[in-house]
């Protein structure tokens, strides 16, 4: 941690002006370095977890993939930067990522003060508790007097405080820097309740020594907003990694899928010929400074964003999340995209 | 100024150029290194100042006053989500206090014992203060910690299955819970028979060293003062009618109610760095008895004096010179290792300070607050321990 935050500072204090001077744009950067460095959890199952030969695989992952997909056309071109909750925003701040996809809550503060930019929302989370079944707690409000893990640095650890005070129970705080080091304590028994975003939960429950001695409480607690940020005053580059997540979202809509994307291009539908960049004379790719075909590499690597959701954290993953909220706006959910035009 | 290059001058006569003179041309080094210096460290200010405009970050140390948002799991003064950044800066601060000033005092004891321990002439005693020694002094200070955090609280059993200690203590995977006193009205009464048995115990023993001066009487000092500072606080306990009651750690729901607990992030913290600043304490207590000549304890004893008395007022004193420099070292050591407490969520000033940055944005503003208190504390260790070098100093007459 110390490293980091110091490589952030002399970042800061010294080769800031090289990397974010006014004619180099953080695009122009990424294509120049060949890579696109993209900042990750340190290990969330289905989020963003390496494997045993350092492949990394997950929901946050995928936007990686689907960002350097879109500039490159390949999405194999990017190195990944695990970050903690608390090393995150100095590695954005100083340029040490181009992106930080690493299920990041947009709260206003981070949109302002901390210098960054918030728009695409890819996961709607909320914060909720998990116990051990043999405590028999069935709601949230029944946990005063209890220890609660919690991970340091985290909109988690403030809604944690003004729950409970909100609710006038008591509680005794047991944080911890590392996520590891949070499941280590609450599998150890060191807390009763172990608190996160709710999606955070299933994914950490898989990982605990005995997943069906816990339970999920129902209480949501906050709204959790989680998607990838980047820094200001770089437009093109916040509209790039904004519009790869519309691009997903779209292509659910229409239906188009790594499978059927190569047919689609055949479509007679204009709203498809313009999505996927075929229309005649487009510069649908090329105002965002992309090829016109930025959508169709998109969905060839990962998929639309339904099949992302699916394959990392929904049905077809062992975390079983259901999509409720990040559901399409048409389907009962909210996740909406605005119209490629 | 001239300079006359092409005129030879003798080594025995420096009436040339300045420049030649070895004084000026120390100062021009030193001075073109100083104002390199400084330009650097404009360079780094101005930078950094602009890289932080250029990246939207407010800053500023106002931020302080900002309502802190998150609770902390061990505070020795009132501290709620309501609080201010400021204050939980300051918990942190008295943590880290706290856990330095506790580990110095354990570790200077435990250094002792195991110091004189080395040197004893039991085999026994010898060689356990041996393996002591090589045995903590050799493990990094992080795995001590992961040792005690990992190895020995977390496999106390859970809050339901407490080990209940004598005196109404409990232990277990949560910390060791005892009962906390509850002061009624009255109580100020013996706080201040304590205060008077201070003082009376303090010019008792003047007025004895006094009286052992002028008339080789020796007055029964041990007894007195400890008679002093517990009897009369104990006899107005009872005079004010016990106004003391204790808030004994009951079985609640989830963990022990009641009473006070200290928990295992302190305490794995606190032990590890006792002991392990101990096994280098007693290297250099050691280290300091051996370095007192034989011939000085030899002439003690060809004066009279008996070997307990020998070692107090003869070779002790003189140890004790070669002794704390580097004491003061290892207490430098121990506060700033306290900063390990990271790694097992102890509230430090590192780990509240990290809380905040992150919170905050404000790493340049965290970052330099933590400099400027780690070298306070450091700093004002090293003129308390200079001090107390300077009064134990051999005076020469």
């Amino acid at each position: 941690m110390a490293k980091r935050i110091l490589t952030a500072l002399i970042g800061a204090a010294v080769m800031g002006i090289g990397a974010q001077a006014a004619s180099a744009t953080t695009l122009s950067d990424v294509k120049a370095k060949g890579f696109l460095q993209c900042g990750v959890n340190t290990g969330l199952t289905g989020f963003a977890s390496p494997d045993a030969s350092g492949n990394w695989s997950g929901f946050d992952v995928d936007y990686c993939k689907a960002i350097a997909a879109a500039i490159f056309g390949d999405a194999t071109k990017v190195k990944y930067t695990p970050t903690s909750a608390k090393d995150r925003f100095p590695a954005l701040q100083s340029g040490e990522v181009d992106v930080l996809a690493r299920n990041t809550t947009w709260t206003i503060n981070r949109d302002t003060a901390l210098g960054f930019n918030f728009r695409a929302v890819n996961y709607y989370d909320g914060q909720g508790f998990m116990v051990r079944k043999s405590l028999n707690v069935k709601s949230a409000l029944e946990l005063s007097g209890a220890a609660v893990c919690v991970q340091t640095g985290t909109t988690t650890e403030l809604n944690l405080a003004d729950y409970f005070k909100a609710n006038n129970l008591q509680y005794n705080p047991v944080v911890f820097e590392k996520l590891e080091e949070v499941n280590a304590a609450y599998d150890a028994g060191r807390c009763d309740v172990y608190t996160t975003d709710q999606s955070g939960l299933y994914s950490l429950r898989l990982t605990l020594a005995a997943p069906d001695d816990h339970i999920i409480l129902p209480e949501i607690i906050s709204k959790e907003p989680l998607g990838p940020a980047v820094r200001q005053g770089d437009d093109q580059w916040f509209d790039i990694v904004s519009w790869v997540h519309y691009a997903l979202v779209g292509a659910e809509d229409f239906g188009i899928t790594s499978a059927n994307v190569e047919e689609m291009k055949k479509s007679t539908n204009p709203d498809i010929q313009r999505f996927l960049g075929v229309e005649a004379d487009t510069k649908i790719g090329t105002d965002l400074g992309l090829e016109n075909d930025w959508a169709v590499k998109i969905i060839k690597a990962v998929g639309n964003y339904g099949e992302v959701f699916d394959r990392n954290i929904g049905t077809g993953s062992p975390l079983k999340i259901e999509r409720g909220l990040n559901a399409l706006w048409s389907k009962g959910g909210i996740q909406y995209a605005p119209p490629v035009r | 100024m001239t300079i006359d290059a092409t005129t030879p001058r003798g080594k025995d006569k420096p009436t040339g150029s300045i420049l030649n003179d070895p004084k000026v041309r120390g100062i021009i080094y030193q001075a073109v290194t100083l104002l390199l210096l400084v330009i650097f460290i404009y360079w780094v200010a101005t930078n950094t100042m602009e890289n932080l405009k250029r990246a939207n970050i407010a800053s500023g140390y106002g931020f302080l006053n900002g309502r802190a948002g998150f609770d902390v799991g061990q505070s020795l003064i009132p501290f709620s989500s309501d609080s201010t950044y400021g204050r939980a800066l300051v918990v942190g601060f008295l943590n880290t206090i706290l856990v330095a000033v506790a580990g110095i005092i354990t570790a200077t004891i435990i250094g002792f014992l195991v110091g004189i321990g080395r040197l004893s002439k039991n085999w026994l005693i010898a060689k356990l203060s041996m393996v002591y020694v090589e045995i903590f002094r050799n493990i990094p200070p992080l795995l001590v910690i992961f040792f005690w955090y990992s190895g020995v609280l977390a496999v106390l059993p859970q809050p339901k299955e407490s080990l209940a200690l004598p005196l109404d203590m409990y232990i277990n995977n949560r910390g060791l819970a005892f009962p906390r006193p509850v002061f009624d009205s009255g109580s100020q009464f013996i706080l201040l028979a304590f205060v008077i048995a201070v003082v009376g115990s303090i010019l008792f023993y003047r007025y004895a060293n006094k009286k052992q001066m002028e008339t080789g009487q020796r007055l029964p000092v041990l007894w007195t003062v400890l008679g002093l500072l517990i009897g009369l606080p104990l006899l107005t306990y009872f005079a004010t009618g016990m106004p003391i009651s204790f808030d004994i750690p009951v079985a609640g729901k989830f963990n022990l109610t009641g009473g006070s607990v200290i928990g295992p992030e302190f305490l794995s913290l606190f032990l590890a760095l006792s002991f392990y600043t101990a096994s280098f304490i007693a290297e250099i207590v050691r280290a300091g008895i051996r370095g007192v000549s034989h011939g000085q304890s030899e002439a003690a004893h060809a004066l009279g004096i008996r070997p307990g008395l020998t070692t107090r007022l003869v070779v002790v004193p003189q140890a004790m010179r070669i002794i704390i420099p580097p004491l003061t070292s290892q207490y430098l050591n121990l506060t700033k290792n306290s900063s390990l407490a990271i790694a097992i969520g102890y509230s430090d000033l590192v780990s509240t300070g990290g809380t905040i940055l992150n919170q905050t944005g404000q790493a340049i503003e965290i970052v330099s607050i933590w400099i400027v208190v780690y070298l306070t504390l450091s700093l004002s260790t090293s003129l308390i321990m200079n001090w107390f070098n300077a009064k134990m100093a051999l005076v020469e007459r």
